[in-house]
């Protein structure tokens, strides 16, 4: 590899060394989920307290996971405010011994578009409670200097509303925030091709967040692995240090060449 | 604030059927191509120009749904705590004046009958009893939720219309979604069927629902029941109900149902049938227009046809289901509100739902959302 090596990926002082992260959701069955998981070469999963149940051993969907190779992040999707969200964070950390937290808070049932005001108390809240919080949040780079400010990990700002597969439509917010970051930012929701993966590491974003993309695929193995190449394909990019974007074809012979020809021959 | 049922006493019923008559297969293909999808195109999906484009309404809504939802179909079970009923409804099983066994299930009864439907595997339950407040009134209610304690992850109720403060209450008591079904729009031959009773007030009917979410109900539950009404107005209406609610309460998910009616011990046979094609049609227009609602499917549609639906747009479907109260545990049997036509077993259905690609959802929301956890 040449070029110069991409920072390392440290949350919480873990490092990870793959810059794709996925959801459980929406999978045909806990079998298929843990196959595209496996083929994506994550390292982070983040599973819906919503929809496991994490006092239950036998789980289906907890169960169908490596959690030896896997770091767990639970996340509160469906809380509609602060104070629902910390329960559940709560109740998480109780059962699953793990501190690292997605903090959802999605009172619009629709779009899932999550709530700022409720997601920065939420995060207060739990960070001062020793919680390791990735928050999801709109593509504002204000709120995620506050978010940031209040002691979060990292933070997640969307590409475009989950699972609506439309790429990074949040682009000019999104390089804001990154420009700005202190900690990683991980791009969530809406990537749903792996160029939208690719554009969002090649755009400076520390990692990804994918679920629909791969869940709803014919294949969600095979897409798995397009996802995990899209995002290798970017770092190696990034690495490679990529020439400048210009909008016209730059001239081969420079305007001001003039300035080192002898003055002799220019007459 | 306008209310729903302001709107709809404004509402020219012929001047809607008008529309939906009018639509071309122009109107038709415009719905269809577009992303959102207007009132206006939802009276296009629901005509009679629409139904040689069923496969294509089919195919748009099955993808749909599997971008919103995944491949997943969540599974509830309805527990009846009584057939005791003040209402006189010309079509219903419950309906006062016949002469059904009477029952209202104890509150170890109800227990009885959950921990069946807990070791089946449900963790979404909804209670559903006639209309009297004599026998399910808000303290019974109450007894019946605290005693399920946290063994279900959701419960709702589909009951007799309550007042704002009584849902709140019941919000409070753990109760996070609520059942409330018009059966009718057209206000006209809503009277035909509510004969006497409280539910003869269709004003009243209309209105609990937004007390309800007001009240702070997580889950919406509207719904028309077909073979009483013109299907395609109603399913216009209920189209409108839908947008209405979203646009008023955007905390609230909204879950749409559509029951073909059933026979029942009042062996009422619908005066308008709705086939299956129109059924689907209409199903489909429904998810094209809603492509964030929850569309229901009780086990009164046969089992072909839930199998065949599946894929299309449905989310939600109640499995093994006893329409009778203590039906899960009694070995006598009180009245049972409709018949069921899928009697597969709850371990059947969920078997099937794998066999057709998808996961079957037992789970989908947790206590802790409404109830106080560990400090």
């Amino acid at each position: 590899m040449s070029g110069k090596p991409l920072e390392k990926l440290v949350i919480a002082g873990v490092e990870l060394h793959s810059r794709l992260f996925v959801g459980t959701g929406k999978f045909a069955s806990p079998q298929a989920m843990a196959q595209a998981v496996e083929a994506s070469g994550t390292e982070l999963v983040t599973v819906a307290l919503r929809r496991v149940d994490v006092r239950d051993p036998h789980d289906r969907t907890l169960a169908a996971l490596d959690l030896t190779k896997y770091r767990l992040l639970p996340n509160t999707s469906g809380a509609r405010n602060a104070d629902e969200a910390v329960r559940l964070a709560r109740l998480a950390r109780a059962a699953t011994g793990t501190a690292w937290l997605k903090l959802e808070v999605t009172p619009d049932p629709n779009y899932l578009l999550p709530d700022p005001i409720e997601t920065l108390r939420a995060a207060e809240t739990l960070v001062a409670e020793g919680f390791v919080v990735l928050p999801y949040i709109n593509a504002d780079p204000v709120l995620a200097k506050r978010l940031e400010d209040v002691g979060c990990a990292t933070v997640m700002p969307l590409g475009s509303p989950i699972g609506s597969n439309r790429g990074l439509r949040t682009a000019d917010q999104l390089r804001i925030i990154i420009e700005q970051a202190r900690v990683p930012v991980v791009v969530d929701a809406g990537i749903g091709m792996p160029s939208h993966a690719a554009e969002a590491i090649e755009m400076g974003a520390d990692a990804v967040l994918v679920n629909t993309a791969l869940a709803v695929a014919s294949d969600p193995v095979a897409m798995a692995r397009a996802f995990r190449l899209a995002v290798q394909a970017a770092e190696l990019a990034r690495q490679a240090g990529p020439g400048p974007v210009s909008d016209r074809a730059s001239a081969s012979s420079p305007l001001t060449g003039f300035l080192h020809e002898s003055k002799g021959a220019s007459a | 604030m306008t209310t729903f049922a302001d709107t709809m006493e404004q509402l020219d019923l012929a001047e809607v059927d008008a529309r939906i008559a009018a639509a071309t297969e122009q109107d038709v293909a415009r719905a269809l191509a577009r992303e959102r999808r207007t009132i206006e195109d939802l009276a296009a999906l629901l005509s009679p120009a629409a139904a040689p484009h069923l496969e294509q309404m089919a195919r748009r809504a099955a993808a749909l749904t599997e971008q919103r939802f995944g491949r997943v179909i969540q599974l509830y079970a309805p527990l009846y705590l009584s057939n005791e009923c003040v209402n006189k409804c010309t079509y219903c099983g419950f309906s006062h004046e016949l002469p059904i066994t009477r029952r209202t299930l104890s509150v170890d009864e109800v227990l009885r009958d959950a921990r069946i439907l807990h070791d089946e595997g449900f963790r979404h339950l909804l209670l559903v009893s006639g209309e009297d407040r004599r026998h399910v009134g808000m303290a019974y209610l109450i007894d019946v939720v605290r005693a399920l304690g946290t063994l279900f992850e959701s419960i709702a109720i589909e009951i007799q219309p309550l007042r704002e403060e009584e849902y709140r209450r019941l919000v409070e008591a753990g109760v996070d979604g609520i059942a409330l079904y018009q059966e009718l729009y057209d206000a006209e031959r809503y009277n035909l069927y509510h004969v006497a009773g409280p539910k003869r007030h269709y004003r009243n009917r209309l209105l609990a629902i937004e007390a309800a979410a007001r009240a702070g109900m997580r889950s919406l539950g509207i719904g028309t029941l077909l073979g009483l009404g013109h299907w395609r107005r109603e399913a216009w209406c209920l189209g409108l109900h839908a947008r209405h609610l979203m646009r008023h309460f955007w905390q609230s998910r909204l879950a749409v149902s559509f029951p073909r009616i059933r026979a029942c011990a009042g062996d009422y046979t619908p005066d308008l049938p709705v086939t299956d094609p129109e059924f689907v049609q209409m199903l489909c227009a429904m998810r094209l227009f809603l492509p964030d609602a929850e569309l229901v499917l009780s086990t009164r549609e046969p089992a072909h046809l839930r199998d065949g639906l599946l894929g299309i747009g449905v989310t939600r479907m109640s499995a093994g289901s006893r329409t009778d109260p203590g039906g899960y545990t009694a070995a006598d049997h009180a009245g049972e509100q409709f018949e069921i036509e899928d009697g597969r077993s709850p371990a059947e259905i969920a078997r099937l739902i794998e066999a057709r690609g998808f996961e079957p959802v037992w789970k989908d929301f947790d206590r802790a959302f409404v109830a106080p956890g560990p400090p």
